[in-house]
């Protein structure tokens, strides 16, 4: 019932709004330092479908991953033991708009930190030194970029992501497929289409932990930093993230997340990945 | 075969089910409300008030030539804007609702004009009031008439929620597809299990349509 | 709105042309496939009937996103690889030619079987008797819904958005996306489908009251 009345009344407010549209003009932005303060609650933008970042949990209905538990030690820090943290999934389409009306107070999801980006949002310091790296099967000759750099030898990439051009110029000589997403290029990979895929090493690394036979090789060799982002002009909130996020990384508490999360993931480098 | 039975675990199964369930819960709400609201927005495009049913009118031939998805975006995206902030599931009805409502205006105001004109004037002329001889005489032999295209329309709605998981909304296709970014060789059985899943409840209304028609037509 | 507009003119205008393209080509290969249901509906042959009754009901009841999806994820696996806008293409033909079948067959039904009889029985095959007597009064019957069918298809080809098709709705996305004017992006966008749209729907109308 409190849905109907709800509903009615904005469907009569939405009719009007579809005319008078154009001329309405934008409600002020409000502090989100201060809301958040008040209510000693963080509402927070993550993924549902990366895995060690924000994959549900189909068993408990769960969002967990390393992006995840960063969130809920990043609001105790700051609000105490007793603030509350409301995960709200996101995806690449929505985390911005969310951002900006005012739907979640900032995203942690596997955001890299671009100029471009940095044109909307403000972003943190590097939470997770990201970097592209490469993915082969264990028995593979690949050891490093170095190696793909010959005639023959063919990587599997994802469309539109800065990947494609960064094996263009390490590795000049190999061919690049180009798939529309991760399972896509994973599954040419399988079935040797390919010598190598490659993509951020955080990605790679929750492939590979879930397929066995599969390693991340060579480091990375480019940097893809992964930040925290609030809405443009909340600055205050931005500057209480940066120190909670400072005061983790001192007491060891960031350290562990990492060793949680990617300790155990066959060649990843997991002390490579912490910022500090 | 293993890949599919690991795929349909009952953990899996059991959340697609939620999923289903969201859908389902969506489709309902938003029936019920377009439903009434498109019953009377056709009555008053019907009925020629002055102005009121030009400019009802006006809106209804904007919305339903509008794509869905559009509105939904609109909904979702556009109104926060405004200052109306809601969840995937507020703005999934309220679009939804937007959107058929406006459909079914259009099968309703139809449905009443395929009555033929005698009966109203038979009706008024045995003395009862024209609103009087809208609810008991011309109604019921219009919704006979329209129950093929608004048990349609109603199948098109539960096939449109599925729009909504673009912004997130956990319907089926949004669960779906959160299964098989756990483990990518769950893609196919997944897309297969939400297509029989989909069409049985779409079937099953499709076939109480049928049955509707064969009663009272 | 007119500054979105005039900013992004030939990003509106790739994506309007799309639409069109993708509308066009859909709606040409659904007429087709549409027909062939409908008539396969209609043939004696009890199988074949089945056969028809069954591939158009599949596609009358199933979301036409998750369609157009496994012809973008899954179909890529196992046969060739589609770009978006051919998938999102591909899904929306299939789709509608379930309903086109719909469609013609009520026309078909509506001529009726004395007409067929009639034809048959100075001497005509059925399939003559189907191109050159019921065919072509079944089509004049059914022009108002198939008009219907199309505007549909018009709206539906904004399923591309969903499989980077670069349709009108897809752009306007990625306007809305990157100036964060979204109400004016989205009220730019409705503009042109209304372009494509209400005349059809206005026409229809008029059709339908002429015929009546």
């Amino acid at each position: 019932m409190k849905n109907l009345r709800k509903v009615t009344l904005l469907f009569s407010a939405l009719l009007m709004i579809f005319f008078l549209g154009a001329c309405g003009k934008k409600d002020k932005a409000a502090n989100i330092a201060q809301r958040t303060e008040q209510t000693k609650t963080v509402t927070w933008g993550v993924k549902a479908d990366t895995r060690l970042f924000g994959l549900m949990n189909i068993k408990t209905g769960q969002i967990e991953g390393f992006d995840v538990d960063m969130a809920k030690t990043l609001t105790k820090k700051m609000y105490g033991k007793d603030a509350k943290v409301k995960l709200v999934q996101t995806t690449a389409k929505t985390k911005i708009p969310l951002l900006k009306n005012q739907n979640i107070d900032a995203v942690i999801a596997a955001m890299t930190i671009t100029p471009e980006r940095r044109k909307i949002v403000e972003f943190s310091q590097p939470y997770f030194a990201a970097g592209q790296s490469l993915l082969v099967p264990e028995n593979s000759t690949v050891k490093n970029v170095h190696d793909l750099n010959k005639k023959g030898m063919v990587v599997l990439a994802v469309k539109g992501t800065t990947a494609v051009a960064n094996i263009h110029k390490f590795a000049p000589k190999a061919k690049v497929l180009e798939f529309d997403d991760y399972g896509q290029a994973f599954t040419a990979l399988k079935s040797g289409q390919g010598q190598a895929m490659s993509t951020d090493n955080g990605i790679l690394a929750g492939i590979a932990s879930e397929n066995p036979g599969y390693q991340v090789v060579g480091g990375n060799f480019t940097n893809e930093p992964y930040g925290i982002a609030v809405d443009k002009g909340q600055t205050q909130m931005m500057k209480r993230i940066d120190k909670a996020l400072d005061e983790l990384k001192a007491d060891g508490t960031y350290d562990k997340l990492i060793q949680k999360w990617f300790g155990n993931v066959k060649g990843f480098d997991a002390k490579g990945a912490g910022e500090r | 075969m293993s890949t599919f039975e690991q795929a349909y675990s009952w953990i899996n199964l059991r959340f697609l089910l939620e999923g289903l369930w969201v859908t389902l819960e969506v489709s309902v709400i938003s029936i019920v409300l377009s439903f009434i609201i498109g019953l009377v927005l056709g009555v008053i495009r019907y009925v020629k008030i002055k102005y009121l049913s030009a400019a009802v009118g006006f809106l209804i031939d904007i919305i339903r030539n509008l794509p869905l998805l559009l509105i939904i975006f609109f909904t979702y995206f556009g109104l926060p804007e405004l200052g109306l902030r809601m969840t995937p599931m507020l703005a999934a009805v309220t679009a939804l609702v937007v959107f058929e409502s406006a459909m079914l205006a259009e099968i309703v105001r139809s449905g009443i004009q395929a009555v033929p004109v005698g009966q109203m004037e038979g009706a008024r002329s045995s003395g009862l009031t024209y609103v009087q001889a809208m609810w008991h005489i011309i109604m019921p032999q219009a919704l006979q008439k329209m129950i093929p295209p608004l048990v349609s329309q109603f199948i098109s709605l539960v096939k449109d929620t599925s729009l909504a998981t673009i912004i997130v909304l956990p319907e089926l296709l949004y669960h779906a597809q959160i299964i098989y970014s756990q483990n990518t060789t769950y893609m196919v059985p997944m897309y297969l299990m939400i297509a029989v899943m989909y069409f049985v409840v779409c079937y099953c209304l499709s076939l109480v349509a049928r049955r509707l028609e064969k009663r009272y037509g | 709105m007119i500054h979105i507009l005039s900013e992004n003119w030939q990003t509106f205008l790739t994506g309007f042309e799309n639409t069109i393209l993708c509308s066009v080509i859909a709606l040409f290969f659904s007429l087709i496939i549409g027909s062939i249901f409908a008539i396969l509906q209609t043939v004696p042959s009890k199988l074949v009937r089945t056969i028809a009754n069954i591939y158009i009901e599949i596609f009358r009841n199933i979301p036409l996103l998750v369609i157009t999806m496994v012809f973008y994820v899954v179909v890529p696996q196992f046969f060739i690889k589609l770009s978006g806008f051919t998938a999102g293409t591909i899904g929306l033909t299939l789709y509608t030619s379930a309903f086109i079948a719909e469609t013609v067959r009520a026309g078909i039904k509506a001529v009726g079987v004395g007409q067929m009889e009639g034809a048959r029985a100075n001497g005509l095959t059925y399939w003559q008797t189907m191109r050159y007597i019921i065919l072509p009064q079944a089509f004049k019957l059914v022009i108002p819904p198939l008009g219907n069918q199309f505007i549909n298809l018009i709206k539906n080809s904004s399923v591309l958005a969903f499989v980077a098709g670069f349709d009108l709705m897809y752009q306007g996305d990625v306007i809305a996306s990157a100036s964060f004017e979204t109400i004016n992006t989205y009220l730019v966008v409705g503009v042109f489908y209304l372009i494509l749209t209400l005349p059809l729907s206005y026409y229809m109308r008029y059709l339908e009251k002429k015929l009546a």
